[in-house]
């Protein structure tokens, strides 16, 4: 599991939910757990209680990838997505934080308690 | 490879289960589906309960709508409802509000991670109450101003739609808008003492249309468990799965532990196994014939040719199951009355599976006009045939109710 409800915090409204900024870091929200399928993920947001899909398993890797990379750029990198789609993705997850599944986390790298 | 394809084919654990604590409850509803009234014996105990919950986090199924009969008649309800949420599983439980008395109303509202669903079917008393059995509709009300006034925020009306109140859509959302509640409507099906009352109370074709029409008019922000798939032949498709999910993303464990395909199919026939069995809730949903079977392809005979059929799949396979008709056979409510037209055909003497289990109260009926002393008790329960959440995710479009796949 990857985050649990057990870990959430008060949730605050994160900060620039609607200015997504690849060159900054992230994470996945301390309320949302994401479970493998073969298609990806079911990706369910214990506070707003909205359940949502990450179509691809390479979107799966980015997103999990977020917490130990200094920006989204990093998480793309280690993912290993093509560079042709990585602007397609950069939307996804820009959508995916708008959602609030995943949010923005202080620059000590690593951190998942923002 | 769609997505609703790979739902087709069924997913590593349900998106969202039902799970019925106990047969009991204090009332006596003409149309529970599951037949409910008395306690099961057999039921799951505590530990037994806890140790479902341990298995459902393992599986990561997110959150379980809790029903039963009552669920809240159970000593341990509240017990059990922490226990979910502290091992994140959260939980929305339908309940007729028997049990939300002030103090309980506080703790839900004090409790994250909890939904609340009040069942009413009538507007008005009048109509509820012949339905849900007497004093039911001021029990639902007394338990909707205590979360009201307890600052729980938005939990659900749930309304199951019938011939009597299929008027009162507009009525029903004023409700929910005075509690600040949301509206939950779902199809009534001839499941458990249903099959009883479905001559009487299921909606006629024309109300199928204007319940349809407020659907689309309306439906925005009312929340319809995707029950209403079948009236996707009138037109633009409904919000939702738009698919009959039993056994491939929904399914039903009963107060014993038995798990059936879906809420709404007590049935030996779509009974795939029991929680008590060796590996538990998890071998019976990944290996058990039956859910192999309704992951399969499925034969959708007639209904095929019709123009329709991408719309609504044959339509409900419980509904088609307990009035009778071949699962590869017409809905009895196809909106095209092909379902009506099979049913005329059916010989007198067919026979017409009735449930497996019954555990109503061994009290005489209910009678409408009878003066004296009345049979109290009911029955409540809405089971959830299929998640409220709304999909989502980068591409696919993001729907008021069910889930939506591109």
């Amino acid at each position: 599991m990857t985050t649990t409800a057990a870990g959430a915090g008060p949730k605050a409204a994160p900060a620039g939910v609607d200015d997504f900024d690849a060159d900054a870091p992230y994470r996945i929200s301390g309320s949302v757990s994401v479970r493998p399928e073969s298609f990806g993920a079911l990706v369910y947001d214990f506070h707003t209680r909205r359940l949502s899909f990450l179509k691809t398993r390479a979107l799966v890797r980015v997103v999990e990838a977020l917490a130990d990379q200094p920006d989204v750029h990093g998480a793309l990198e280690v993912a290993e997505v093509p560079a042709h789609q990585r602007q397609q993705y950069l939307k996804a997850l820009a959508g995916l934080a708008k959602a609030g599944t995943i949010q923005p986390r202080s620059t000590t790298e690593g951190d998942t308690t923002s | 490879m769609k997505l609703v394809e790979h739902f087709v084919e069924g997913l590593t654990s349900p998106i969202c289960l039902t799970w019925e604590l106990t047969y009991a409850c204090n009332l006596s509803c003409v149309h529970c589906l599951s037949s409910s009234g008395r306690r099961d014996p057999n039921e799951l105990s505590t530990d037994e309960a806890k140790a479902v919950i341990d298995e459902l986090q393992r599986m990561q199924v997110f959150y379980v709508n809790i029903g039963g009969g009552e669920p809240t008649v159970r000593s341990d309800f509240w017990e059990l409802l922490d226990y979910a949420i502290a091992h994140d599983v959260g939980v929305k439980f339908s309940t007729n509000g028997v049990k939300l008395d002030k103090a309980r109303a506080a703790q839900l509202a004090a409790t994250d991670y909890v939904d609340v669903q009040i069942s009413l079917d009538g507007a008005t008393a009048e109509v509820n109450d012949h339905v849900r059995g007497p004093g039911s509709y001021a029990t639902a009300i007394r338990a909707m101003e205590n979360l009201y006034e307890a600052g729980f925020g938005q939990f659900k009306i749930s309304v199951v739609v019938t011939r009597h109140n299929v008027d009162q859509l507009d009525d029903f959302k004023a409700i929910a808008d005075r509690y600040g509640a949301q509206l939950r409507i779902t199809r009534f099906r001839p499941s458990g003492r249903g099959a009883d009352s479905w001559d009487e109370l299921h909606p006629t074709r024309e109300q199928q249309r204007q319940l349809y029409d407020w659907l689309v008019a309306r439906g925005e922000d009312v929340l319809t468990g995707d029950s209403f798939f079948h009236l996707s032949a009138f037109g633009e498709e409904l919000p939702g799965l738009n698919l009959c999910g039993a056994g491939r993303v929904v399914c039903l464990i009963d107060p014993v532990g038995d798990v059936y395909a879906c809420p709404f199919a007590i049935h030996e026939q779509f009974l795939a196994g029991n929680v008590r069995s060796e590996g538990g809730f998890t071998t019976v949903w990944q290996d058990s014939e039956l859910f192999a079977e309704l992951r399969g392809p499925q034969s959708g005979g007639a209904c095929t040719k019709c123009s329709h059929y991408d719309a609504c799949q044959g339509g409900c396979m419980a509904a088609k199951f307990f009035t009778g008709l071949p699962l590869d056979g017409p809905d009895p409510e196809c909106v095209l009355g092909n379902g009506e037209r099979e049913l005329a055909k059916l010989e007198m003497d067919a026979v017409i599976p009735k449930p497996s289990l019954d555990h109503s109260h061994r009290t005489s009926p209910q009678k409408k006009d009878a003066g004296g002393p009345v049979p109290l008790t009911l029955s409540v329960r809405r089971p959830d045939r299929a998640c409220d959440s709304d999909p989502l995710a980068g591409e696919g479009t993001r729907l008021p109710a069910g889930i939506r796949v591109g």
